[in-house]
């Protein structure tokens, strides 16, 4: 066993690789609950991608073919439904790992220096899961992928001047259609995975060169010489990270993370099943009820709503009284997300130790979220147009308010150590 | 102020997101997918009265007799009327585009109808026709107005009519509207066909989501799994971490 | 965190176990994935028997069925071409068809249960390329009238679906299920009796 080991080790970096980045990596001895979401998005992604392609096995890609061939996969192949289940609630619960994980950032200061370019990798992936999702949405063929797709896709001919030649080249046709569908297909099962599983690749890489972040927002290396040792970390970790740095306070990645990780996704695993095998339209906010009906060009739901996770965004965009801002608005509230590391200029990095108009504004921005997410699932009547359009200040607020206050922030002082 | 529009949020949330046209009160359709007597008798009106013009283009007859329990040479024989051979589609015998031209558009397919209306709507909506002259078709329904179809199963139900009762009103005799009533020449009782309704909309559960027994019965023991798998992650978490100070 | 020493029997225990049952959730996981790739219910309700009028059937003629997508044969055979078969005896590999190519109520000298009629699935059994029937140019080469040329590498076979000796095809032809319903009519793909 050794020699095949060595053997291949003289030709890839195998053993130093997984001593590097697994067996002697350190981490943090203190993540908490909020640091299971990283490992378990990427337990998602795995799941979406192997679904995802048994479903392409039945799967039929065209406008007369599409809607039949999903009810085929649910009833004519075997097991099939709980394919498309594992898919359709991946999907919904890729964003609710992917919006903690934001949080989780957010709340421990994440995105400071140096892990801006981190921040920007997973800024990244959220956005080309946003297009992916959306893709996906459509492949069903039923009225919401229909409609829903016609209407976001509408969205760009609010651009001046090339709106709507723009629209008309991203839809091959004059409305949704086959072709539409076709390109969107190409797009959602390998164009845009690849540049998914690219970007998680990178982002990974970016986290273990710049160490991993922890709810103390204190760092783990020290300068070199500064550290006692008894003071330091009693584990064995790659040299690359000890010839540079004292360790304080962190563990090896595996086993101890790794074994931690396994009961998060054990509890995952069981709210995921619960979802599939008792609730998988959940109510009909993963898979909602119109979507059970074919596509029909002539005939537009009677209430159109995005699925959930995009129904804060969606809800922005309604707020703004103009066509051309509202959309400008509805991708400003993601662009500002990518600015989060530059205007906030905090040196301290927790929440624990940040002033109390950070935790309220901070308090300001979930809640602001969570009332848009509601606003933009329901129908529009003019008490929630108003109660939108207060919240997408209040969102946006939370950036302004945050390069304001954070220059000269009242922080409480940071201890030395990652406290027990 | 805050806690009136907090509950304007919870109570407007889960319903909100598709109501579709009506949005009054539907009556619970308290129908169970185990009770193969009801789905047999809810297919039994379902392929007499619906697929006369409507299709269940997605579900095929073979596991439909199957799934309910029926033997399949006794649904061929009883149940199936349409297309060849019993492992084909539920497929009206009616042509598509002539019942376009009759009814002015194509009659919906109703494999999924459930899932796309719900089961309390379909069962509502059943029991909501009523005599309407001034409508091509002579029916009117309270939750689908204007609805674009003839009443199917009159044959069961009698007409059906919306009924008025003169009653003491705040001293006044005042014409008071308490329902629809048959005028009781259908084959059913009111009681009767309202079981009958229920029938019907647990079947048409059923051929929305053919395999939901079998999915409910496979979460059982995948949850039971993982929480064994739980107990052992969380013993072995426990272990190792005994090495941390 | 207490200060216990590692207890290495009971670390090695979970371990085993957690793996043993994770693996065991794995293989659960992979059952739909593998499952999935089984004929469908479309492909089974395609693939059902087939019935097959054959009462139009000229003597000397072939026709043509579909059953689970394959080309199926039937030939109405004369006695010129039944008589042929004792011709081949010597030169096919299978003359007995102890090769399980058939029913055991079509395992005989014309593998078929009247010798009249012969119904076999048209696929050479070398590569799965359908043969040609042949009548009068199949005589050229083995002295007999007619019998099956498979084009795609050159496999023969006789009247009865019998392979000759030294061509690339391994064993006969495969005779599917099938019993007659009166005169008229074959149902292929399935044996007498079976519902």
């Amino acid at each position: 066993m050794s020699r095949i080991i060595d053997w291949i080790d003289q030709r890839i970096p195998m053993s130093n690789t997984l001593k590097l980045h697994v067996t002697q990596y350190p981490a943090p001895k203190n993540f908490n609950f909020w640091y299971l979401m990283g490992s378990l998005a990427l337990i998602v992604l795995v799941n979406q991608i192997v679904t995802g392609i048994w479903l392409t096995m039945s799967y039929n890609p065209s406008a007369e073919g599409a809607f039949a061939s999903i009810e085929y996969i649910m009833r004519d192949v075997e097991y099939g439904w709980l394919l498309r289940y594992m898919h359709s609630t991946g999907a919904s619960f890729f964003f609710i790992v992917v919006y903690l994980h934001m949080f989780r950032g957010l709340m421990y200061g994440s995105y400071q220096k140096p892990r801006e370019l981190l921040w920007i990798f997973g800024m990244l992936i959220f956005l080309v899961l946003m297009a992916e999702a959306f893709m996906g949405y459509m492949l069903p063929w039923g009225q919401m992928s229909f409609w829903g797709a016609q209407v976001i896709i509408s969205l760009f001919g609010a651009i001046p001047y090339v709106g709507d030649a723009l629209t008309t080249w991203i839809r091959g046709d004059y409305v949704i259609s086959g072709a539409t569908l076709n390109r969107f297909f190409a797009l959602h099962v390998i164009a845009l995975p690849l540049v998914i599983v690219i970007l998680v690749f990178l982002h990974l890489i970016a986290l273990h060169e710049v160490g991993s972040n922890n709810p103390e927002g204190v760092d783990i290396k020290k300068p070199k010489g500064s550290v006692k040792e008894e003071d330091k970390a009693p584990f064995e970790f790659h040299e690359r990270y000890t010839k540079k740095y004292d360790i304080v306070d962190a563990i090896p990645f595996h086993p101890y993370y790794t074994v931690k990780d396994l009961v998060g996704l054990a509890v995952f695993l069981i709210f995921f099943a619960l979802v599939i095998f008792y609730a998988p339209t959940m109510g009909g906010h993963f898979l909602e009820p119109p979507n059970f009906e074919a596509a029909d060009p002539m005939r537009t739901p009677e209430h159109i709503a995005p699925v959930w996770y995009f129904t804060p965004f969606y809800a922005i965009l309604a707020a703004v009284p103009n066509a051309v801002l509202g959309v400008v608005m509805m991708f400003a509230a993601i662009v500002a997300l990518f600015l989060v590391p530059w205007l906030d200029r905090s040196t301290v990095r927790s929440i624990r130790y940040r002033s109390n108009i950070h935790k309220a504004n901070l308090a300001n921005l979930v809640i602001s979220f969570v009332i848009l997410g509601f606003v933009g699932a329901l129908p529009p009547t003019e008490f929630w147009t108003v109660v939108g359009r207060i919240f997408t200040f209040t969102y946006f607020a939370f950036f302004a308010l945050l390069f304001v206050y954070s220059k000269n922030e009242k922080t409480k002082p940071l201890p030395e150590r990652v406290t027990k | 102020m805050m806690k009136r529009f907090l509950l304007a949020v919870a109570l407007l949330l889960p319903a909100a997101a598709f109501a579709a046209g009506y949005s009054g009160p539907l009556d619970k359709a308290n129908y169970d997918q185990r009770d193969q007597a009801s789905l047999q008798r809810g297919a039994q009106i379902f392929m007499n009265y619906c697929l006369g013009c409507h299709n269940a283009q997605y579900q095929r007859y073979q596991r439909t007799f199957e799934d309910l329990g029926i033997p399949v040479d006794l649904g061929e024989e009883l149940l199936q009327f349409t297309g060849d051979g019993v492992g084909s589609h539920m497929i009206s015998a009616i042509d598509q585009d002539a019942s376009a031209e009759w009814f002015g558009l194509t009659p919906p397919d109703l494999t999924m109808v459930a899932r796309v209306r719900g089961p309390d709507w379909l069962y509502t909506f059943f029991r909501s026709f009523y005599e309407d002259e001034s409508r091509p078709f002579g029916v009117n329904n309270e939750i689908f107005e204007n609805v674009g179809m003839p009443w199917a199963l009159q044959e069961l139900q009698g007409v059906p009519r919306q009924t008025y009762e003169r009653r003491m009103v705040d001293g006044q005799m005042t014409d008071v509207y308490v329902g629809i009533r048959s005028d009781g020449t259908g084959t059913l009782s009111a009681d009767e066909f309202d079981q009958a309704m229920l029938d019907l909309t647990n079947f048409l559960v059923y051929i929305g989501e053919p395999m939901i027994l079998e999915r409910q019965r496979m979460g059982y023991y995948v949850i039971g799994f993982l929480i064994i798998f739980l107990i052992l992650t969380i013993l072995l978490k426990k272990e190792y971490w005994r090495d941390i100070k | 965190m207490s200060n216990a020493p590692v207890d290495k029997g009971r670390r090695r225990f979970l371990t085993v176990a957690t793996s043993v049952v994770g693996g065991a959730g794995a293989v659960g996981v992979a059952v739909p994935f593998i499952a999935s790739w089984n004929p469908s219910a479309k492909a089974r309700i395609a693939g059902a028997p087939v019935e097959v009028k054959i009462d139009k059937v000229e003597p000397g003629q072939l026709i043509r069925a579909e059953w689970r997508g394959q080309p199926v044969w039937i030939v109405r055979r004369t006695q010129t071409m039944l008589d042929s078969l004792s011709q081949t005896d010597n030169r096919v590999r299978d003359p007995q068809s102890n090769v399980p190519q058939q029913p055991e109520y079509a395992r005989n000298q014309h593998r078929s249960i009247r010798p009249e009629w012969f119904i076999a699935v048209g696929l050479c059994t070398h590569l799965g390329c359908s043969p040609q029937y042949l009548t009068r140019d199949f005589a050229v080469t083995e002295g007999i009238e007619a019998g099956f040329f498979c084009p795609c590498h050159g496999s023969r076979f006789d009247i009865a679906g019998r392979v000759f000796q030294g061509v690339p095809a391994p064993t006969n032809l495969m005779v599917p299920p099938h019993y007659f319903v009166g005169d008229d009519t074959i149902v292929v793909g399935e044996e007498e009796g079976a519902v």
